[in-house]
């Protein structure tokens, strides 16, 4: 079970270490804290400043860096930073309105916001030694929950009982539709557990991949084979690392992209 | 002591078949770009525009490849 | 693996047990992470809606009519350009024209005064040329009479010498008819 705490040939393979949460301020011992033996005095308390609470804040700090201070210029012919924000601006505005139509605009703060939590939560993750937030089932799934929930309000809100027709296939078979009609419904409620589960499987598996690697990379001290594993491994870290900066992007866009369609939905459930 | 050695046995077997299923959702992952790309390249001007399908097409056709990664992992540390 | 861990390590049991699984699935941590995300979102959501993304939005908007305007004053630039670039035309041409007026009546002046230069010269060249011909007949006369003269004295003497005497009349007749002759 705690297979990864041994070392192996004396190489130390600690992939979820990267993972762990733990305050910031005071030494954290596991043993006190085990709620499946009732011992909780030394758990982490919801209101602790922990390693989460540092790296989410450094990721308000890049957002609010880029976007209000870099943007504080209002120059006509913009700035390098003014430009990284207009750009990200476009970028965004540009999939809400494609995706989820003109009057999904109205959320594209929101859409904006989630989007930019994300990207640069990833991006800061991938300095060496940090923390990703978004590796947390525990962080995505409120992402991913909330804003099903808050579409799912809307939906229902803006279109009352017509929000069903999104589960009614009209141009089906009158047969099928029942069936149609209940697969929908499942994959409806299983959009928000692939939506969050995607971002944090995706930033674990990536980090966690890297520090496989990086394990293997000290073993030229150890052994002779080291002499092809050191290189081929450091390579190997090298070519992850430059994907995982490619997948930081991505899934930051996918989850973007895929809130719009579930705006989208929301917005206009006819189809 | 045997049946937690016989339980740990079949956590890793399972885990090492659920990982197969990423595996498969990589081989869709690959059909959706390649696809894309057949097309894109039949058709280049209309590319630019289908760039979001391609990415949500992605992203569906992972997410079931990262379920079955979850459930290797749920096998390997949580049960 | 696991047998070994919880015979090794007895009395590091309960850390075994915090520590086995993902850190994803430790439960404890999960108020404290929801808690700080919600923070944070809320936070970033404040300052994006609030702050930055409306200055950003102005700031796209300004720009896009600042160029809308700059690209129509150029546009108007580039009219007064055209005009401009006819009317220098325009002028050239009729300063072209004027040009080649005057010349062609300087020209003509000039013709004229040449003419009237040639014609005064003429008759000045034809006077004195008449002149010079009356000056030039009087001199041959004048040196006919000369020569007749020197001849008839000429033969007085020849014949006075010759022992002959000499009559003037005679003489004179035949000098006269040797001068014709």
């Amino acid at each position: 079970m705690a297979g990864e705490e041994h070392s192996e040939g004396g190489l130390a393979f600690h992939p979820l270490q990267q993972f762990e949460v733990h305050p910031l301020f005071r030494h954290y011992d596991p043993a006190t804290c085990v709620p499946a033996n009732g011992i909780t005095e030394g758990c982490i308390k919801w209101y602790e400043i922990t390693n989460v609470t540092l790296w989410m804040a450094l990721a308000l700090l890049v957002i609010v860096a880029v976007f209000a201070i870099g943007s504080r210029g209002r120059a006509i012919i913009p700035t390098r930073i003014q430009s990284i924000g207009e750009m990200a601006y476009g970028f965004v505005y540009k999939m809400v309105e494609d995706v989820a139509g003109h009057d999904g605009a109205k959320y594209f703060p929101l859409i904006m916001s989630l989007f930019l939590f994300i990207l640069s939560a990833n991006m800061l993750g991938l300095l060496p030694g940090s923390f990703t937030p978004t590796s947390h089932i525990a962080v995505t799934a409120v992402l991913g929950f909330g804003f099903f929930i808050f579409v799912t309000l809307l939906g229902f809100f803006k279109h009352g009982v017509h929000f069903l027709g999104l589960f009614w296939m009209k141009d089906a078979p009158l047969i099928l539709r029942p069936i149609i009609a209940v697969i929908e419904v499942i994959s409806y409620f299983v959009r928000p557990v692939s939506h969050s589960i995607r971002l944090a499987g995706n930033v674990m598996a990536g980090h966690a991949v890297m520090k496989v690697f990086a394990a293997f990379a000290p073993l030229i001290l150890i052994s002779t084979i080291g002499v092809v594993v050191t290189p081929v491994s450091i390579l190997a870290i090298t070519a992850i690392y430059a994907l995982e900066v490619l997948v930081a992007f991505i899934q930051a866009y996918v989850f973007t992209i895929l809130a719009c369609v579930y705006l989208k939905d929301a917005l206009h459930p006819g189809h | 002591m045997e049946l937690i050695a016989a339980a740990s046995l079949g956590k890793f077997i399972g885990a090492g078949l659920a990982a197969i299923g990423s595996g498969a959702a990589a081989i869709g992952v690959g059909n959706v770009a390649g696809n894309f790309l057949a097309g894109a390249l039949r058709n280049p001007s209309a590319a630019a525009s289908q760039t979001a399908t391609l990415f949500i097409g992605l992203a569906f056709a992972e997410a079931l490849g990262i379920f079955s990664f979850l459930v290797a992992l749920l096998l390997m540390f949580a049960v | 693996m696991a047998t070994e861990t919880t015979a090794q390590d007895v009395a590091q049991g309960a850390h075994e047990v915090a520590k086995a699984g993902m850190p994803q699935l430790d439960f404890s941590t999960f108020p404290n992470q929801i808690f700080w995300l919600l923070v944070t979102l809320v936070l970033i959501y404040l300052v994006l809606s609030r702050i930055a993304l409306p200055r950003i939005g102005a700031t796209l908007a300004e720009r896009k009519g600042t160029i809308t305007n700059d690209l129509a004053a150029a546009e108007e630039l580039k009219q007064k350009a055209v005009s401009a670039e006819k009317a220098y035309n325009d002028a050239l041409v009729r300063a072209r024209a004027e040009a080649a007026k005057i010349v062609a009546e300087a020209k003509a002046e000039i013709q004229k005064d040449v003419a009237a230069a040639t014609a005064k010269a003429e008759v000045e060249i034809a006077a004195k040329t008449a002149e010079s011909e009356k000056h030039i007949a009087e001199i041959r006369a004048g040196a006919m009479d000369a020569v007749t003269e020197v001849a008839r004295d000429t033969a007085k003497e020849l014949v006075a010498a010759l022992g002959g005497k000499a009559d003037a009349k005679s003489v004179t007749e035949a000098v006269t008819a040797a001068l014709k002759g």
